[in-house]
């Protein structure tokens, strides 16, 4: 979807800054959110791509101003509605009015967090039953769709001709999986593009950019 | 375009004023308790999550890999060609960091990471993402404007050095192996990481500066 989570070669929000010695956390609610998103995930009641789009469904201009960690709240707040694991009246109360639903795995305890993050649970990559389409050198153009739904193909780079550049493996595809449409897994690309197909000829010709695209984000040229 | 800067002095973003950061503070603390009841989360756990990104997965595990690389012609081989594999190999497989790809930079490339559709970042080797990395400027400027990007860092990139930007689409993590400090080939492993940096990982600081580990 066009909505706030899509940055790339927007202007006019001003430098980069850092801020010196920056700690991890500027609140203790940043840090409760970060670590309620990690140990809600491993209830498994919605995967990475859901709960990306979930924060991309914001109001843009919410989007854009609210701090990150609180982008992460919304998110996850409003997948536990849709899940019904808590009610509307539930957050307005701080109070449960309704029993959990049934089959919910327990809560990740405390002597399971350190291999939980380990379990190299969020690997993304699926047996293929298919071959590639496309092999390393081979010219693509991507594809110039905009779906209302979760798409990795960001706007800067549709309806663009770029080159493989690495073939990375057979991926869950978001396109589908953060759509509530399953893994149906595809093969997964670097693609480069000069920089000049990007912004045009202002931009320096011995730059590139690189994206990690699936198969049915290129069309062969 | 105007270089608009919606920050203070201290670099500090001020979008939001106090009371607005109190009611998230509140709101937080009544959603932990509700979740808490409800049977979701533990709270001990939560301590645990916020103790490990605070003190044990950080920027520390890419430095080692790094450094090992540097010194270790057979790793750094292997990187380069499956750096799941190799990085896996030194116990670094916590999350956001399932499938990994090393770039390295050259004399005559530097590599820089974003993610400009979220916050896609190598927590495994890097810990949790700055600030900067997950904001708006960021974001937007470093796939239409690199160079842009490392002046803001105090970086002056040589017009002939070719940026390779990677926008982190997937579930593919990158990390820049930032080029080794001349002067440095009698320097053990543990010494050398202590030079390499979270930006240099990124690619927003190209020099490593010697002082580092002094």
């Amino acid at each position: 979807m066009n909505g706030g989570q899509d940055l790339g070669g927007m202007q006019g929000f001003g430098p980069v800054t850092e801020e010196p010695n920056e700690p991890k956390f500027h609140a203790d609610w940043e840090s409760r959110a970060m670590a309620m998103v990690v140990a809600l995930g491993a209830l498994g009641q919605w995967n990475i791509d859901q709960s990306r789009h979930a924060r991309e469904s914001l109001n843009p201009a919410d989007y854009l101003t609210f701090p990150y960690y609180q982008i992460w709240v919304e998110g996850v707040q409003a997948l536990m509605l849709k899940r019904h694991l808590i009610q509307p009246e539930e957050l307005t109360s701080g109070n449960q009015v309704a029993p959990p639903p049934s089959g919910l795995p327990a809560a990740l305890p405390k002597d399971k967090v350190w291999d939980a993050l380990h379990a190299l649970g969020g690997a993304a990559d699926r047996p293929a039953q298919t071959q590639p389409s496309f092999a390393v050198g081979d010219t693509i153009k991507t594809i110039a769709d905009h779906p209302t739904g979760h798409t990795r193909l960001p706007r800067y780079a549709r309806a663009k001709t770029g080159t493989i550049s690495k073939v990375l493996g057979h991926h869950v595809f978001p396109d589908s999986a953060g759509n509530d449409l399953g893994d149906d897994p595809k093969w997964l690309y670097q693609v480069c593009f000069t920089a000049n197909e990007l912004w045009g000829n202002s931009a320096n010709p011995r730059d590139n950019v690189t994206l990690d695209l699936w198969e049915p984000h290129c069309v062969k040229t | 375009m105007s270089d608009h800067n919606p920050t203070d002095d201290d670099g500090h973003h001020h979008q939001h004023d106090h009371s607005h950061l109190g009611e998230m503070d509140a709101r937080v603390k009544a959603l932990e308790s509700l979740l808490v009841e409800k049977g979701y989360v533990d709270p001990a756990a939560l301590d645990e999550i916020v103790e490990i990104y605070q003190s044990r997965i950080g920027p520390q595990n890419g430095a080692h890999v790094v450094a090992k690389a540097w010194t270790d012609a057979d790793f750094h081989t292997w990187l380069m060609d499956d750096a799941t594999a190799a990085i896996h190999s030194l116990g670094y497989t916590s999350r956001q960091g399932e499938h990994m790809v090393a770039v390295e930079n050259t004399d005559s490339v530097h590599h820089m990471v974003v993610c400009t559709l979220c916050s896609c970042y190598p927590w495994s080797v890097l810990g949790l993402p700055p600030t900067w990395y997950k904001s708006p400027p960021y974001r937007s400027k470093a796939v239409i404007d690199p160079r842009g990007v490392l002046a803001d860092f105090g970086e002056a990139l040589p017009d002939d050095v070719a940026v390779e930007v990677h926008d982190s689409t997937a579930e593919t993590r990158y990390l820049v192996i930032p080029q080794r400090p001349t002067g440095t080939d009698d320097w053990s492993e543990e010494k050398l990481a202590r030079l390499v940096t979270r930006n240099a990982m990124i690619g927003t600081q190209r020099t490593l500066k010697m002082d580092a580990s002094a």
